[in-house]
Formats: structure tokens, sequence, C-alpha cells
């Protein structure tokens, strides 16, 4: 794995990448991707991985924020553009969560630039009867928290400091990293939060294969968002995974590898 | 001096059970709770002692907005300045201050105020704040652009009250291709603006720069020091000499002939466990992107604790700080006298009675306040070069500062003392 920054719109664009074989890049969600995480290892061995530090996002470390972005298809523009810098063809592109959202956005602004369409869990559609989980009303951590299904499964991820004594389980850079992440979230979705009105009747012109992937216990996005992808890309089908939260990424990264992958060797 | 009255109209008449059960009595707090039929009692009351202040000789009446809590019933700032332009002859409406950020129509806005400031035949001191992030929530105004919206508010309501329309404006979060109200300002070149604030460094220099007074909302007195230091070195900065006059100062207090009441009334003061903005999550008084990146470890931490932190300071030890004042006139005379040395204000603005101190007591403390506080001040101000910026009739702002009057320096920037923004919102969960 190598850390790769790529200069688009004046910006530094930060990846994380590694393995071989055909490109695929992945979009993080709204918290930020934590590193070189175990789905990217495992898709590695299938692929070129790019794990893409959404403009804005990724800490003091990740990619320069564009103070001038408002929407989250400022930043779908911005990844459509890194991808013609990197002339990296047409790629799979998977977006988890918010990163799903602007996954979608780029798909229907330039379905030329994807092979495959991969949303897991993605945000961007308003549900008609549950509502997606607003992470503005509760703190980072029990907004990630709640992106997976226990307790357990969330610290597994983000593990305590081990100094119990501590105010706060979680590392200071961590913390840091959500707060910015967060603060990116609030400057491109802050209302409506996590939909678009205008992506629904495009996503109808998206004919590139989509596959859609939700955990079974999204406590973020409801279900039904998952049905709708289904029901409004032309080819799309949907793959649930059992016993799972929001963040498939995470917490059943062997999962969505094997469904991604779909049994290639 | 300019001696201006202030309560936070509680809605005292809810269940304080039921907030502490929930653990937060804001944003989500339900209104459900709220009792109409109390609160229009509680209106009607608030509006009577209003009346008896301006009677009694108070330069000022001040008034605020906040949103979805108990701690002050005030939804609509120009609503209550607007009644007070009707049933008041004398004292000024100070508005400290209109949330300009959580307004979607700044121009709206403009025009409300003109229609205050001609009703109320030009006595209309409109402040202006960027709110609390909780008023970012309650009124889903983006709180990371909330500095940019402000600013921009900022120009666009100055612009309004100086330039003749039509005028388009086409800015990054307020858009006009008329700006043209038929509605102006009654005093000229426009009504004065004060700012009021907790002790933000970024707030306070922006309001030096401006030549806006700064009023300091109750913070401790021992750190008044630190805050006139930030304020004049952003002023001389700028080409002006700073004094008293673009100095003011909130300072809770109560009277009453029987010393032993005041002080028991003064512990309502306490009644939501003395955090006056009401019991809420950091998360909600200062989201990501509202508050300085400086401070994102400190508030990263204190958002993502799940402990809920202490609170303000036991009662005693606020009376014995003189953040909190309470006695006879004699008592209370001898304690301001302190503070107009230490903190040497020209505005002060004494916020009298809150939680949940009854209709009359409440208006014995304001005829007290009236008839033997006020002349006091002023005497002591007197005594202590303590003149009001209407007094010396200062230019309204340093746009409107005649330039052959101003004498910029250079600022030296590694002699900024820390940034202290957001202290209240941290200090709360500390």
């Amino acid at each position: 794995m190598q850390t790769v920054t790529t200069t688009v719109a004046g910006l530094g664009m930060r990846e994380f990448t590694g393995g071989s074989g055909d490109p695929l890049v992945m979009l993080h969600h709204s918290f930020g991707n934590p590193g070189w995480m175990p789905v990217h290892e495992a898709l590695a061995a299938h692929y070129t991985v790019h794990a893409l530090d959404l403009p804005g996002y990724g800490g003091t470390e990740g990619s320069e924020r564009p103070d001038w972005a408002r929407h989250p298809r400022d930043l779908a523009l911005l990844v459509g553009q890194w991808l013609r810098a990197k002339d990296l063809g047409p790629v799979e592109l998977v977006g988890c969560g918010f990163g799903g959202w602007v996954a979608a956005e780029l798909a229907t602004m330039a379905p030329e630039v994807l092979k495959r369409l991969i949303l897991v869990g993605a945000a961007g559609l308003l549900p008609e009867n549950g509502r997606i989980y607003d992470q503005f009303l509760v703190s980072h951590s029990n907004y990630v928290e709640a992106a997976f299904s226990s307790t357990e499964a969330f610290e597994a991820v983000y593990p305590r400091n081990g100094d119990e004594s501590e105010e706060h389980p979680l590392g200071d850079d961590t913390l840091v990293a959500w707060d910015m992440n967060r603060e990116m979230t609030t400057r491109v979705g802050w209302k409506p939060y996590m939909y678009n009105r205008r992506l629904r009747p495009l996503l109808g012109g998206v004919a590139v294969p989509a596959l859609v992937v939700w955990g079974e216990s999204d406590a973020v996005v409801p279900m039904e968002c998952a049905r709708a992808y289904v029901e409004a890309l032309p080819d799309a089908r949907l793959e649930v995974v059992p016993d799972c939260g929001h963040a498939v990424d995470l917490e059943a990264p062997e999962s969505l590898a094997a469904i991604i992958t779909g049994g290639k060797s | 001096m300019f001696l201006s009255y202030f309560t936070e109209q509680p809605m005292s008449a809810y269940p304080a059970d039921e907030g502490l059960k929930e653990g937060f009595t804001s944003v989500m707090f339900s209104n459900k709770y709220y009792d109409p039929v109390e609160g229009s009692r509680l209106f009607n009351e608030r509006i009577e002692e209003y009346k008896l202040a301006d009677q009694v000789g108070f330069d000022g009446i001040m008034v605020n907005e906040h949103h979805n809590a108990p701690f002050c019933m005030q939804a609509r700032i120009t609503v209550m300045s607007s009644i007070l332009a009707a049933i008041t002859e004398n004292a000024k409406i100070v508005q400290l201050g209109n949330p300009l950020p959580t307004y979607d129509s700044p121009l709206m806005f403009a025009e409300e105020i003109a229609m205050i400031d001609m009703i109320s035949k030009g006595r209309l001191i409109s402040g202006i704040v960027r709110g609390a992030g909780q008023e970012s929530v309650c009124l889903n105004a983006n709180p990371a652009y909330n500095r940019e919206r402000f600013n921009e508010a900022h120009d666009l309501l100055v612009k309004t009250m100086t330039d003749d329309g039509p005028f388009s404006w086409e800015g990054e979060h307020f858009q006009y291709r008329v700006v043209n109200p038929w509605a102006r300002v009654l005093q000229k070149p426009h009504p004065r603006i004060w700012v009021p604030g907790v002790f933000s460094a970024e707030t306070i220099r922006w309001a030096a720069q401006h030549r806006y007074p700064y009023i300091s909302l109750n913070t401790p007195l021992h750190l008044t020091g630190d805050l006139w230091q930030i304020y004049d070195q952003a002023a001389l900065a700028v080409g002006y000499e700073p004094g008293p006059e673009n100095r003011g100062y909130l300072l809770r207090v109560h009277v009453q002939e029987d010393g032993d009441k005041a002080r028991d009334n003064a512990r309502e003061f306490m009644w939501m466990q003395g955090e006056f903005t009401g019991i809420g999550h950091p998360y909600w008084v200062s989201p990501s992107g509202y508050g300085s990146s400086a401070r994102r470890l400190d508030y990263a931490k204190m958002a993502n604790s799940q402990v809920t932190g202490s609170r303000a300071a036991p009662f005693e030890q606020q009376l014995a700080a003189r953040e909190i004042v309470a006695g006879t006139p004699d008592e209370v005379i001898a304690e301001l006298r302190v503070v107009l040395e230490t903190c040497r204000p020209s505005i002060l603005m004494l916020w009298g009675n809150d939680g949940g101190v009854n209709h009359d007591d409440s208006l014995r403390c304001i005829e007290l306040m009236g008839t033997e506080v006020l002349p006091a001040l002023r005497d002591i101000g007197d005594e202590l070069g303590l003149h009001d910026p209407i007094e010396l009739d200062t230019p309204v702002s340093l746009a409107l500062t005649p330039p052959d009057e101003l004498n910029p320096i250079e600022e030296a920037a590694d002699e900024r003392p820390e940034d202290t923004s957001d202290s209240r919102a941290l200090k709360m969960f500390r």
C-alpha cells in the first residue's frame, strides 16, 4: 500500500492505493476512512484499490478542503476530475454511506467513467417512511457507533485507547479526524440532510451495471433506500448482508469483498 | 453611563424535573411541556415590567432571542422590540442581539428594524450576534457558514440602512435582484450597532475593528481585563483610541428592601443549574465548524464525553465573585461600584429577574433600581469617567468615522492574546 496525492482543481487529493488488477475506487462514509482497512486488503487481491479521501476529508493529513464546495455534487465533480487526471479508464466505483451518495451523483453525471457502480448503505435518497439517522443531533462517537450492529463491532474498528481513566476512551487523532470530517459534511450536507430530490429522476440514465449492498441491521440509512436505488437504476441488484450494520465495509469486510468480487479468483 | 434593564424572559412555568430527567433543556426538550396559558400570563407580566422600567428611568431595555428552550421566551427579537416601540416612551430598545446568521432573509430583517426605529421615534439600538450553535440547529442554518453568513448579512444590513435603493445584492449566501425597502431607519446615519458576546476573541476583535461597543455577557469580572486588552489592541490597530464608551457589561443584579429576600430571589438566577443558556449538549451548543478550529481537540473531547461535566459555580461563590449581585439598594450600589471600577464599562445591563421570581417582586426590584440604584450608578459613572457612546456622540462605526480622525497602526500579529473562542461553550461542560 502507498499514499498518493494527485492535484485536481488546485487541490491535493489523497488516496491509499495497493493491489493489482483492474481499478476499483472506494469512497468512504461521512465520518471518513480510518486508513488502509481489511476491506481494502481483501479487494487488493483482485483489484488495484484506490481508497480515496473525498476532498476536505481525512483529517490533517487528508485531502485539501475545497472551500467553495457546498453540495455533495461538488465532491462528485471533483472525483470525476480526479478519475480523468489519473486516466484510470472506466472503474468499478464503491461508495459507502455518504460516499455512496457521492458515487451515485457521479454516476448520473458521467456514467462513462464507470464500469460498475456499487452502493453500500448509500445515502442520497429521501426515505418515504423511515428517516436517515441525523449525526448532527448526536455526538461523533454515538453516530459512528450507530453505523455498527453492536458496540463490539464498533470497538473492533475503533478500539478504546486502553486507558480507562481517560475522560474519553478514543484517541485524540480519531476525535480530531471525526470532527474535521463532520465539519466538511456540515459544509456540503447540512440540509436537506443526506438526500437530493434531483438524484432519483436521473438514476434512470445510469446504464452501467449496479450492485446495491445493505447491512441487514442498518440503523443509519433505512433499507427502503436500498430498494429505491434498485428500482431507480436500470441494471441493479440487491445483496443484503445478514447481522451487519450500516458500515458493511468496516464491520463485514470479507463478506463485502466476496460480494463485490463475486467469487472472482 | 448607559443603564439598561434586562430579563431573559424565562418560561419558568414548566416542569423543571422533566428537564433534569432528560438531561437537557434545549433543542430537543419537548414543547409538550410548554403551557401557553402560563406563557400568555408571563408575557403580559413582562410587558408590565418593561413599562415600569421605562418609567423609572432606565436608559434602555435590552431584549434578546433564543429558540427551543425554556430559558428564554422570546423567539423573535423584533416582535418584542415592536411592542416596546409602542408601549414605552423614553428607553432605548436594545437588541442584544439579532442572530443574523440564522435569518434566511436579512433584507426582511432590515425592513423590520426600520419600522421599529420609526415607530419608536429613533430609540432603536440594533445589536447583532452569531447566535449560539443551538440556534443554528433549531433554525437549521448551516453552522459551518455561521461566520460567513454573519459577515454578509451585516454588510447587507448596513448598506440597506445607509444607501438609497434600488440596488442588487449578489452574495455567497444572500441574493436579491432588488434591494429597495420602503422603510428607512429614522436615526442617521443608522441606529447604533452593539455586539454582545461571551468572550469569543474572534468576535471581540471583529467588534473592535468595526468600532462597535462590545457587551460582555456576565463573563467573570476578573477576566474583563484580558477581554478589553484584546479589544483595545484591535481598536488601536484600525486607528482609534478605545475607552469605556466601547465597553459594556451585563450582570445579574437583584434588589429588594430586605437584603435576605433579595438574595433568596437571586438564587433563581441558578434556576437552570445556573446555566443561563439552558442545559444542552456540546454538539448543539457548538456544532462542528461553528467554533474556532484552534479548539477542535478540546471541543471534540468534550462532545464525545459521556459525562455531563460540572455546571456553574455554586451561588455563594458567584455572589462572592460578583457574578451575581443581590441585596438592598445600598449593598448593591457598593458591590456595583467595585464592578464599575474593575470593568470600567460605560454601558451596564442590569439583568434583574430570572427563574421563578414573581411579578410583584420583579416590579419592586425594577422600582428600587430606578429610584435608588440608577442615580447612584450615574454619580459613580461620572466620578470614574465612564461616558457612554450616546453621551459622547461617537461615530456609529469605523466605516462612518471621518478618515482624518483615524490613525491606524501595524498590528504585531504574534502579540495577540491566545484565542479563547467559544470558551463559554467549553467551560459549560468542564
